[in-house]
């Protein structure tokens, strides 16, 4: 970097509008850091100039009969989930709370929680996205009805693109609505890999599973979801099927609240890394065999979280991929030559100055 | 299409000879051979490629883009053929990459809910693969009898059933991906993540401008233990349109609420004798699960239904009572081509302005003097209005063509887009702009710089002629 740009770290920008962050994005000088709620990415570590994207908020269309809804970036979290639960509705992806957490980050970061197995990331539930590139050029991409393919599908890249392609100022989001029952059964005394069996005997049969995880305290979790006689009758049914199992109902807690913050925020008060390991839940038992304290199991096994000694790395199986959540950001395996060239080409096309800091 | 370029038509021996090289006894370059490959299924324009390719493994692929990238030929994919956008259009100095011959299924994951496939294999053949596990694969488009997974993955294809289980791009993954220069890579990964950018997801729908994709994972679902739909007859369009706000609105998401109005009803009556009522508008809604699953849901749609005053609420009481209630609509599109040459429109709209498009399109269709016939996907606003007009009647065309340029012009000024799951293709190409700015387009074009820096892979699709022109020919240029 040259010293120019460090000098040039001054005052957080904080545009109120989108024609405004365009104009900071083009008048800027040095590396920016976007910074929504400031809770999911990591901030440029002190050498960017901050960005702030608080100035960009508010609701701008809902339509619950058309499942839709539109939000300025910088727009809270818990302003969008009180809107569509006065409605009825929900964000079917669950993201996981953190106070100040904003839509845009949300996106930005593809933060979902345990729905995700059963209705999609939070990148299947948005369908538009307005935002502004390195060159401080505002694009638009998608729409606000949910089958879409005019054209490529932008919307797709930009989510969890962690703020390197251009920041977001306004999402479209389709919500859905809220299931008039819930019902989570428990299955207690089993460990992480012990729970795998189960939660795919959940997750492979006709049960409609909208959760499947396991938590160190309570243990396998499965949610069912629904109209209420249909939950009945699904419960009853893979209860039958998971006989043998110390089975009980346990009451509708949120499957997320121990990981507040996202995963791994925890963790400045104990040692070692936190990383989040995506596999197939079928090689799950024998990653967690090497890995002394699972965080977390969700999507049926398919994601572990853990917390490994500093300095150390999780042992991967073919195709199977972790990132670094504390510390310095790592990105396991690294990317093939093919992909990393694909990668570098379109941040040096939509961030041509090398503005928005890129995680590794 | 842009003329052919003559350099690459006279150098036609030797580009066969390169194409013969990477992959022996693929290669089809006899004329009266590639004229099977002139068109897809918006047959009304035509052209036969130079040559056609039908390799046999991803190997092969790779072989042939990278003789095609040296040689500076265009590609153009081709799943089964069955684009309504033009998709797979070749011209005539362009070799068509066919997929016919990969067609296996590579491995079955029932524990990991997954399937993967060659991409030619047909949507159908995927579903059919993991039955016998207790699995489905999601996406269901009309054609999915006869069109390949990798043409689905190439246009993001939906279907009756994406209410409930999304489109193609909600159902991958991972993607094995043949770059023009040969390259091959893996994207996606465990639930569809990589780590890194969300190639995959850019990929899917790029309408083979990116890359070849030979071989998908597909997350694949348990199949619900039944399914069971009812008809709801209604004498407007309007009042069927606002039950079905009123369905969404209620929280009760079915798997599936079709659309059909009057001229559509009678044509499928007159074709397939599903006996279903003569009304201004009908509805086939359809609910999964067990038995009293089921009931539970169509009960609470009919509760629903009824306070719009249906004409009829067919309730199927056997499978055979089921399939009749299914069979206008699935023989809606057959039915139409045999009264008439129809051109199907894609454009999707907010559910909530469905009432006041409908209207418009009646009106618009007295303008033009011609009839449309409306069947589509209502609970996500995806429209299919049927434009029927006579091919053998000069002007006909052109003016089904202005027709449908105006509906789709009312589709995006009502909020919505050129197109739900059909593509861009040649077929709306130039009205790119009526939906997207400069800039948004430029945006999109950057990716397929950074994929495709010559602009080989099925270069006049998608974009306006006139603003892809620039990029198209400096690479012809540069050659």
């Amino acid at each position: 970097m040259p010293p120019e740009a460090v000098l040039a770290v001054a005052d957080a920008l904080r545009p109120a509008s989108e024609a405004e962050l365009a104009e900071d994005i083009r008048s800027a000088r040095g590396p920016l850091s976007i910074l929504g709620g400031g809770t999911r990415l990591l901030p440029g570590e002190g050498r960017a100039t901050p960005l702030r994207t608080g100035g960009l908020t508010g609701i701008t269309l809902y339509e619950p009969a058309a499942l839709t809804l539109v939000a300025r970036a910088g727009t809270p979290l818990a302003e969008i989930e009180a809107a569509v639960a006065a409605e009825n509705q929900m964000l079917a992806f669950e993201p996981p709370p953190a106070a100040g957490s904003t839509i845009g980050g949300v996106i930005a970061a593809n933060a979902s929680g345990s729905r995700r197995v059963q209705a999609g990331a939070a990148r299947d539930a948005l369908i538009g996205v307005r935002f502004v590139d390195g060159s401080g050029e505002v694009i638009a991409n998608g729409g606000r009805v949910m089958k879409n393919v005019t054209g490529y599908d932008l919307v797709k890249l930009m989510a969890g693109s962690r703020g390197t392609l251009g920041v977001l100022t306004e999402v479209a989001l389709k919500t859905a609505p809220l299931p008039p029952a819930t019902r989570v059964l428990r299955l207690s005394g089993l460990s992480a890999a012990e729970a795998i069996a189960p939660l795919t005997i959940a997750l492979t049969g006709p049960f409609d599973v909208t959760a499947a995880l396991w938590l160190p305290g309570p243990g396998a979790l499965i949610r069912l979801e629904g109209l209420s006689q249909s939950v009945a009758v699904r419960a009853e049914a893979l209860k039958a099927r998971l006989r043998g199992f110390q089975i009980e109902d346990t009451p509708h807690l949120r499957l997320d609240e121990n990981i507040l913050g996202g995963p791994g925020a925890d963790s400045p008060r104990r040692d070692g890394d936190v990383w989040r390991i995506l596999c197939r839940p079928s090689q799950a038992p024998a990653i967690l065999a090497t890995i002394p304290e699972p965080l977390r199991l969700d999507w049926g096994g398919a994601l572990i979280l853990a917390r490994l000694p500093e300095g150390s790395m999780p042992p991967l199986p073919p195709g199977a991929i972790a990132t670094r959540l504390t510390g310095a950001p790592a990105r396991l395996p690294p990317p093939d030559p093919v992909t990393a060239r694909l990668e570098a080409g379109l941040r040096a096309r939509f961030d041509p100055r090398g503005l928005f800091a890129s995680p590794a | 299409m842009p003329a052919p370029d003559p350099r690459i038509l006279a150098r036609r021996d030797a580009i066969v000879a390169a194409l013969e090289a990477a992959a022996p006894g693929a290669v089809i370059h006899d004329p009266a051979e590639t004229r099977a490959y002139e068109c897809d299924a918006l047959s009304a324009y035509r052209c036969p490629p130079l040559a056609v390719v039908l390799p046999r493994s991803t190997a092969e692929v790779a072989a042939v883009l990278r003789a095609c990238a040296a040689e500076g030929v265009p590609v153009v994919p081709r799943g089964a053929g069955t684009s309504l956008a033009g998709g797979s259009m070749p011209t005539a100095d362009a070799v068509v990459v066919g997929l016919a011959r990969m067609n296996r299924v590579l491995e079955i994951s029932a524990e990991d809910r997954l399937v993967r496939v060659e991409a030619g294999r047909t949507n159908l053949a995927v579903s059919d693969a993991v039955v016998g596990e207790g699995f489905f694969y999601a996406p269901d488009p009309s054609s999915q009898l006869a069109c390949a997974i990798g043409g689905n993955i190439a246009m993001n294809s939906g279907g009756a059933h994406c209410l409930k289980y999304g489109v193609t791009t909600n159902n991958l993954l991972g993607l094995t991906v043949v770059l023009m220069d040969g390259s091959v890579v893996e994207l996606g990964g465990p639930m569809g993540e990589s780590g890194g950018l969300d190639l995959m997801g850019v990929v899917c729908g790029s309408e083979g401008q990116l890359g070849l994709v030979t071989e998908a994972t597909l997350r694949i679902l348990p199949k619900p233990a039944g399914a069971r739909p009812v008809l709801v007859a209604f004498d407007s369009a309007e009042t069927a349109g606002a039950c079905v706000a009123a369905i969404i609105r209620a929280g009760v998401l079915p798997v599936a609420i079709e659309f059909m109005d009057r001229p559509c009803i009678r044509a499928t009556e007159a074709f397939a004798h599903a006996g279903y009522p003569d009304c201004e508008a009908l509805l086939i809604i359809e609910a999964e699960g067990t038995a009293p699953e089921i009931d539970e849901a169509l009960g609470l749609i009919r509760d629903i239904a009824e306070g719009f005053a249906p004409l009829e609420f067919r309730e199927s009481r056997s499978e055979d009572e089921s399939r009749r209630i299914w069979l206008g609509r699935k023989s809606a599109f057959g039915a139409m081509g045999q009264i008439n040459d129809y051109m199907c429109l894609d454009g999707t709209i907010p559910v909530s302005a469905l009432p006041r498009v409908l209207a418009r399109i009646g009106q618009l269709s007295a303008e033009h003097g011609l009839e449309v016939a409306n069947v589509f996907h209502a609970g996500d606003g995806n429209m299919h209005p049927l434009i029927l007009y006579d091919a053998n009647a000069p002007g006909d065309l052109e003016r089904a063509e202005a027709f449908g340029a105006d509906i789709l012009r009312l589709c995006v000024e009502a909020g919505g887009c050129l197109t739900g799951e059909h593509g861009v293709g040649i077929e709306k190409r130039d009205l790119m702009t009526v939906q997207y700015a400069p800039a948004d387009l430029e945006a999109q074009m950057r990716v397929k710089d950074v994929f495709d820096p010559e602009w080989l892979l099925n270069p006049a699709k998608v974009f306006p002629l006139a603003v892809s022109a620039g990029r198209r020919e400096r690479m012809r240029d540069a050659a």
